[in-house]
């Protein structure tokens, strides 16, 4: 096995006097699609944005090419450069139009030229089915369509890992299907990807590995189809046997 | 009530003149003012969102300061206190060799104040926008400050502009106070008039009027600014789209 590109090692990360992730480890290699699935307020969202440095923790420490995400020293504009990120509810810039939403970091952060930059927005726009809708403005957009522009806008920095943070939770149900083909596709591509979700056909059908978490613990990582069919931990079985009841 | 109207004093000389020269020192105390308030009041507003505790902090004491001292107290701290506590070259600069000084203090005295105000509307724009957009920019790569002047900012103003309206006309009319410190601006030339022909009613109702002008012309700069950067989908209030 390469190299993880995403190590966490022992996470621990207080949100005041609350405990909110409590050792928790993660590795991620070149390639590989790891899904984050577990109750609310596990925790699952709290240790992806420790990945890019979002949320700060203070114990344990999380690699990224083998750059240490907590040190103070590290460059964590640099850092993030290199790996897209998702959010549950968009955060388009909806005072730019989608073009100039996918091209901003592009132009300001790697210093591409307008035109460089937009050639590129347009071939990410087409890819995630939206070529003509360049000049729309998010707020003209369904929310199938606008997270699929947040993904065309992580992938214009060309990264080398993805993560996404429930990408489908602020959603219509008949918008997820869109939103997930794309990001399944990314998948099959090769993408290295870790993806916080409550879909578990999507876990099934894209994850190399499933990681449980509750109350801020990673309580089982494992191969998607072990995870499925065997799942260890008590808690994971009763989240499972919920969820797919439907 | 015995009043012999005269409409016809604001016309003549010196008092049309007396008229268009407060008018003209009030225009250029607002706009040198509002300069400054913007200005600072931009930096002040963003030190008051900013990550860093010290930064926010200092922030928070800019605007307690110079916001909750009364304006009229400022003005006399600036022009005549602070001469005599900077170092004596300085201050002997500001009292005898600075040119047009009523002026230069009304300037600094009422830009300082406004930014407190201007700083609070800033903040308040920032915090108006989901933690996300920050989140969303940072995680693309761009620096705080990227972050601030191409995301922030720009949604952020768009929210503040009648609010900012406001803090303007609010300058334009604390801008009265500059007269005690000898600044002959329009309320000062309109009592001036008054002293010199008795017309009050008339020279009183002319600083009405052209302060309403005044008023009047800023509401519709600004409500033209407010459609021009109008963001679709967003009907002011906040409303980010989509979320």
């Amino acid at each position: 096995m390469s190299a993880a590109v995403i190590l966490a090692e022992g996470v621990e990360k207080w949100f005041g006097a609350a405990h909110v992730l409590k050792g928790c480890s993660l590795s991620v290699s070149r390639g590989e699609v790891v899904v984050i699935c577990g109750p609310s307020g596990s925790g699952k969202s709290t240790f992806i944005k420790c990945m890019n440095g979002l949320e700060p923790f203070q114990r344990g420490r999380i690699l990224v090419e083998g750059v240490s995400v907590g040190e103070p020293a590290t460059d964590l504009p640099k850092l993030r450069a290199r790996i897209g990120m998702v959010f549950q509810h968009f955060e388009l810039y909806p005072h730019k139009s989608v073009i100039e939403n996918i091209t901003l970091a592009p132009m300001h952060v790697l210093k591409r030229s307008r035109g460089e930059a937009e050639d590129g927005a347009r071939a990410l726009l087409r890819r995630v089915g939206l070529a003509d809708k360049d000049r729309a403005f998010p707020s003209e957009l369904s929310g199938g369509q606008q997270q699929r522009v947040a993904i065309a806008r992580a992938l214009a920095m060309e990264p080398v890992a993805m993560l996404f943070d429930e990408p489908t939770s602020a959603l219509d149900p008949e918008m997820i299907s869109e939103v997930l083909d794309v990001i399944g596709q990314l998948a099959a591509e090769g993408m290295t990807m870790v993806v916080v979700t409550h879909e578990m056909g999507f876990a099934r059908a894209a994850a190399d590995r499933v990681a449980f978490m509750d109350a801020g613990r990673v309580l089982e990582d494992r191969p998607t189809a072990e995870f499925f069919e065997n799942p260890e931990a008590g808690r994971s079985k009763m989240f499972l046997s919920k969820i797919l009841r439907h | 009530m015995q009043y012999n109207w005269n409409w016809g004093v604001l016309f003549q000389e010196p008092y049309y003149g007396w008229l268009l020269s407060g008018l003209r020192w009030t225009v250029l105390v607002t706009l040198g003012a509002w300069t400054i308030a913007l200005m600072l009041g931009t930096a002040v507003g963003i030190a008051r969102t900013w990550p860093n505790r010290a930064v926010r902090t200092l922030g928070a004491a800019y605007v307690e300061i110079f916001r909750n001292v009364p304006v009229l107290l400022q003005l006399f701290l600036w022009f005549y206190v602070l001469p005599e506590l900077v170092p004596d070259g300085l201050g002997r600069w500001l009292k005898r060799d600075l040119p047009l000084p009523e002026f230069w203090t009304a300037v600094l005295c009422l830009g300082f104040y406004a930014a407190s105000r201007v700083a609070e509307q800033v903040r308040s724009g920032i915090e108006a926008l989901s933690r996300g957009q920050l989140q969303a920019a940072l995680a693309s790569g761009l620096t705080l400050p990227q972050a601030y002047r191409l995301v922030l900012l720009p949604i952020g103003f768009r929210l503040i502009v009648p609010p900012l309206t406001s803090e303007f006309l609010s300058i334009v009319r604390t801008s009265s106070v500059a007269l005690t410190i000898g600044l002959l601006e329009l309320t000062a030339q309109s009592r001036q008039i008054e002293n010199y022909t008795f017309q009050g009613f008339e020279s009183f109702a002319a600083a009405t009027a052209l302060y309403f002008g005044i008023a009047l012309a800023a509401t519709l700069l600004m409500h033209l600014i407010e459609r021009r950067t109008a963001i679709a989908g967003m009907v002011g209030k906040g409303s980010l789209g989509g979320v």
